[in-house]
C-alpha cells in the first residue's frame, strides 16, 4: 500500500507534524484564545488517525500500543480529579484553582486551568484513538464467527446451536 | 403570522430535526440507523441550546470596555459537555452493534427478536 | 506510637470534613481510572472494595452531619451558587447516598467469586472500573444541586451501566444493553430538552434558584412543556410502567453483580430525581393541582403495580421474574410520591430504601445459586432448598418482604402507602395495593415451590452451599430487611422528616 500511493504518503507525512503542533497550540493557547483540551485532543488524535489510514491500522498500533493508550486515557482523568484533590489539600474548595498557588490566586487559576485542560486533552485524544482503533482494527475474538459480508442471516437452528445459552460468545 | 414563523426559524429547524431523529429511532429496524437517528435527535437539542444564546446586537463574550451587550456563553459550554457525552454514547452504541453482528449475524431488530424467541 | 498516628488521622479527617460532599463523588470517580492502571484483577477487586467502603463511610458521615447541623451546601471551585455548581445534601439526598453507597459496599465482598465466574478474566478490571464510574455517577446525581450537572452524572452512570450489562455471558446481554442504550439516551436527551427550556425562561440552572423563579412563570406553555419533557425523560430512566421495556432483559442477562447493583440503586436514584423534580424544582408551583400530573402518575403507578406483577407470574427465567417484580415495585414508589401527601411521600422514600435492600438480597441469593448450580430458569432451583439452605432461606425472607408480610420491611412501606391512600380518600388505590401484594405472593410462591417442594433432578451432582464471602453480604442485607422492620422507628423517622421537609419546602416556595 505504501509503495502504491506515493502522493498520499508524502503529503500526509508532511501534514502530520504540523497537525500535532497545531493541536499543542490549541491546547496551550486555550487560556487566552479559543481552544482548549477538547478541541486539541481531537486534533491531536486526527493526526494519528490520518497516519493509520495511510500506513494501516496494524502499523499504527505499534506506535500507539493499546496498553499505552489506555494508561494515558486513565492518566488524563486522574490528572483532572487530582487537581481537585490538590485544591482541597491546599485548603481551598474542591477544584478551586485559587488555592493552588498560595501567594497569588491568579497564578493558581492559570495553573489549575492548564492542568485541567491538559488532563482533558490527553483523555480526549486517547479516547478518540481508542474509538478509531476499536472500529478500524476490529478483529473477531477467536471463538466468534468471522463476520462475512456475503453470509445470509443464519437459520434459526444453526444460531441456536452456535450460541448455547450458558456459554454465549467469547 | 409569517413574522411568528420566521422569527422563530431556529426552533422550527430544531423541531424538524428532533422529530426526524426520533422517528428514525422508533421506526427503523436497523440498529446502525437507530444509533444515527439517536444522534440526529441529540444534535437537534444541541442546536436548541446554541440558538438560544445569541442576543440581538450582542458581541462575543470577551470583556472589553467598548461593548456592553454580550451573548450568553454558557450554553456553548454546556453543549460541549453534551457533545462529548453524545459521542461516547454513539461510540458505545456502535461498538455494541459490531458485537451483536458477530454474535447474531444480523443487525435487524426483527430478525434478532425472532432468534431470541428461540432461546430458552 | 499508634496514638500519634490516630491523632494525625483524626486531625486530617476534621480538616477534610467540610469537603465530604465533593469527596463523596470524587473518590469513586478518581478510583475508576486508577483501576484501569492496576489491571490485576485481584488487586483491582481489593482496591474497589476499599474505595466503596470509604465512600460508604463518607455517606454515613454526611448523614450524621445533616442530622446534627442541617443541610450542607458546597460550592465547587469556590463559585458561589447560583453561578457555580452547588453540591447540596439534605436529609433525603443523604439517605439516598447512604443506601447507594451502602449497597455498593455490601456487594463488593460478594463480587470477587461471582465476577470471576461470569466475566472473562482479561476484562475483570474493566468491570470494576465501570462499577466505580457507575457508582460515582449515581452519587453525583443524588448530591448535585445543578440541573445540568445532574444530566452529566446521569449519563456517566448510564453509559457505564450499559457496559456493565453488555459484559454478561449470554448473547442477549448485548441486545439488552443496546436497547437500554437507545431508550436511556432518549430519556437523558428528553431531560436535557426540559432543562434547556427552563434555562431559556429563567437563565439559571441551579435547582434551588429555579424553584424560586418558576412560580412566577408557571402559566407559560414553555414551562409546562418543560415539565412534560423532564417527567418523560426521568420516567424512561426509572422504568415507569409503559416505559419499562428495557429493564427485564437488562437485569436478566447482565452479570449478577451488575444486576444486583443496578437493580438496587439505579432506578431508586431515578425515583429520587423524580421526587426532586416534583417537590423541589416545581415545588413552588401548583402544577400538581392544575395539570393532572399527579393523576397521570397515580394511574401509571397502579397499572404498573398490577400489570408488571402479572407478567412476572409467567416468567421462566428467575432474574427476569425478579426484574418484572422490580417494575411492579417501582409502581409503589411512583404511586406514593404522586399521592401528594406526607404519608405517601414517606412511603415512597421508605420503599426506595427497603426495596434496594430486598432486591439486592434477592438477586444476591440468585447469584449464589447461579454460581453454585448454574441456575437460570426457575426449574433449576429444584431441590436447592435442601442443598443450599442458607441461601434459600434468605430468598424466602426476600420474597416475603416483596409480598409485604408483617415483620419484613416490605410491610412497613406498604402500611404507609395504605395510610396515604386512605388520607387521599381513595379506596380503589388501597385495593390495588393489596391486590398487587397478592399477585406478588403468586410469583413468589413459584420460586419457593421450585426450591423446597420439588426434588432435585436425577443425576445432578451434589450442590454445595455458597462460599462465606457471598453468604455474609447476603445475610447482612437479608438481616437488615428484618431488623429494619422490627425496629422501624429509625428509618421511619428519617423518611418522615425528609418528606415533611420536602413538603414544607414546596409550601414555602409558593410565596416568592
Amino acid at each position: 500500500m505504501m509503495r502504491e500511493k506515493p502522493i498520499l504518503r508524502v503529503v500526509s507525512k508532511n501534514l502530520i507534524p504540523p497537525i500535532m503542533l497545531f493541536a499543542l497550540y490549541v491546547q496551550f493557547h486555550g487560556d487566552f484564545g479559543p481552544g482548549g483540551g477538547f478541541q486539541a485532543g481531537v486534533i491531536f488524535a486526527s493526526a494519528f488517525i490520518l497516519q493509520s489510514l495511510i500506513i494501516g491500522v496494524a502499523e499504527a498500533r505499534r506506535v500507539a500500543r493499546s496498553a499505552l493508550v489506555r494508561s494515558l486515557l486513565a492518566f488524563g482523568g486522574i490528572l483532572y480529579i487530582g487537581v481537585g484533590f490538590a485544591a482541597v489539600a491546599m485548603g481551598g474548595n474542591f477544584l478551586d484553582y485559587d488555592a493552588l498557588d498560595p501567594h497569588d490566586p491568579v497564578h493558581g487559576q492559570h495553573l489549575g486551568i492548564l492542568l485541567i485542560e491538559l488532563g482533558v486533552g490527553i483523555t480526549v485524544a486517547t479516547a478518540m484513538i481508542t474509538i478509531f482503533f476499536t472500529f478500524a482494527g476490529y478483529e473477531p475474538l477467536p471463538s466468534e464467527p468471522a463476520p462475512d459480508p456475503n453470509r445470509e442471516a443464519p437459520e434459526r437452528e444453526d444460531l441456536a446451536q452456535a450460541v448455547p445459552p450458558h456459554e454465549g460468545r467469547r | 403570522m409569517s413574522y411568528a414563523v420566521f422569527s422563530s426559524f431556529n426552533y422550527w429547524m430544531v423541531i424538524v430535526l428532533m422529530m426526524t431523529g426520533f422517528f428514525i429511532v422508533i421506526a427503523q429496524g436497523n440498529m446502525v440507523k437507530k444509533v444515527f437517528g439517536l444522534n440526529i435527535f441529540q444534535v437537534s437539542v444541541f442546536l436548541f441550546y446554541i440558538s438560544m444564546s445569541p442576543i440581538e446586537g450582542g458581541t462575543p463574550p470577551i470583556l472589553d470596555e467598548r461593548f456592553e451587550l454580550y451573548s450568553n456563553p454558557l450554553p456553548h459550554v454546556l453543549i460541549l459537555t453534551a457533545i462529548v457525552v453524545g459521542v461516547a454514547g454513539m461510540a458505545l452504541g456502535l461498538a455494541l452493534v459490531v458485537r451483536i453482528k458477530a454474535a447474531y449475524g444480523t443487525i435487524e431488530e426483527d430478525e434478532i427478536e425472532r432468534l431470541e424467541e428461540e432461546m430458552p | 506510637m499508634i496514638a500519634v498516628y490516630w491523632q494525625t488521622a483524626m486531625a486530617w479527617l476534621t480538616q477534610l470534613e467540610p469537603h465530604f460532599a465533593p469527596l463523596q463523588v470524587a473518590i469513586p470517580l478518581i478510583a475508576a481510572p486508577i483501576c484501569v492502571l492496576i489491571r490485576q484483577r485481584r488487586i483491582a477487586w481489593f482496591f474497589t472494595l476499599v474505595v466503596t467502603w470509604v465512600t460508604f463511610a463518607i455517606a454515613v458521615a454526611l448523614l450524621v452531619q445533616v442530622r446534627s447541623s442541617g443541610d450542607i451546601s458546597y460550592a465547587i471551585g469556590g463559585w458561589e451558587p447560583p453561578w457555580g455548581i452547588e453540591y447540596k445534601v439534605d436529609l433525603l439526598s443523604a439517605l439516598v447516598l447512604v443506601i447507594v453507597a451502602g449497597i455498593a459496599a455490601a456487594v463488593m465482598p460478594f463480587a470477587r467469586v461471582s465476577v470471576e465466574r461470569e466475566v472473562p478474566n482479561p476484562r475483570i478490571y474493566l468491570f470494576y472500573t465501570m462499577y466505580l464510574l457507575s457508582l460515582a455517577g449515581l452519587l453525583g446525581i443524588t448530591i448535585t444541586g445543578d440541573a445540568f450537572n445532574l444530566f452529566v452524572f446521569l449519563e456517566i452512570s448510564s453509559l457505564s451501566s450499559y457496559v456493565l450489562i453488555s459484559l454478561g455471558r449470554d448473547t442477549r446481554a448485548l441486545t439488552a444493553a443496546f436497547r437500554y442504550l437507545i431508550l436511556g439516551t432518549l430519556g437523558a436527551t428528553f431531560y436535557v430538552i426540559g432543562v434547556g427550556m427552563l434555562y431559556m425562561m429563567t437563565g439559571t440552572l441551579n435547582i434551588a434558584d429555579l424553584a424560586t423563579r418558576l412560580p412566577a412563570l408557571q402559566n407559560l406553555r414553555v414551562v409546562e412543556a418543560a415539565l412534560a419533557f423532564l417527567l418523560v425523560g426521568v420516567g424512561l430512566k426509572l422504568a415507569l410502567f409503559p416505559l419499562h421495556t428495557w429493564l427485564p432483559n437488562a437485569y436478566a442477562f447482565a452479570p449478577t453483580v451488575a444486576t444486583i447493583f443496578i437493580a438496587a440503586t439505579a432506578t431508586k436514584v431515578s425515583v429520587y430525581v423524580m421526587i426532586r423534580l416534583l417537590y423541589t424544582l416545581f415545588g413552588g408551583t401548583d402544577f400538581f393541582a392544575t395539570t393532572g400530573v399527579d393523576e397521570a402518575l397515580v394511574g401509571l403507578g397502579m397499572v404498573g403495580m398490577i400489570a408488571a406483577a402479572l407478567i412476572a407470574i409467567f416468567q421462566r427465567n428467575v432474574k427476569r421474574l425478579l426484574a418484572y417484580s422490580s417494575v411492579s415495585q417501582i409502581g409503589y414508589m411512583v404511586l406514593g410520591l404522586a399521592l401528594g401527601n406526607v404519608a405517601g411521600l414517606t412511603a415512597a422514600i421508605l420503599h426506595i430504601v427497603y426495596h434496594a435492600l430486598m432486591k439486592a438480597a434477592l438477586f444476591m441469593a440468585v447469584g449464589c445459586a447461579t454460581t453454585q448450580a448454574r441456575v437460570v430458569q426457575i426449574e433449576d432451583l429444584a431441590g436447592l432448598g435442601r442443598q443450599m439452605p442458607v441461601t434459600m432461606a434468605s430468598m424466602v425472607v426476600g420474597i416475603l418482604s416483596l409480598i409485604g408480610v408483617p415483620l419484613t420491611v416490605g410491610f412497613v412501606s406498604k402500611w404507609y402507602l395504605l395510610q396515604a391512600a386512605f388520607v387521599a380518600g381513595d379506596w380503589a388505590i388501597a385495593l390495588v395495593i393489596v391486590a398487587s401484594g397478592l399477585i406478588a405472593a403468586v410469583y413468589g410462591w413459584r420460586v419457593i415451590e421450585a426450591a423446597y417442594f420439588t426434588d432435585a433432578p436425577e443425576g445432578r451432582a451434589e450442590v454445595a452451599e455458597a462460599p462465606l464471602s457471598m453468604l455474609v453480604p447476603l445475610w447482612l442485607l437479608t438481616g437488615l430487611c428484618v431488623l429494619l422492620a422490627l425496629n422501624a422507628e429509625w428509618t421511619m423517622t428519617l423518611a418522615e422528616e425528609a418528606a415533611r421537609a420536602l413538603m414544607n419546602g414546596a409550601a414555602a416556595g409558593v410565596v416568592p
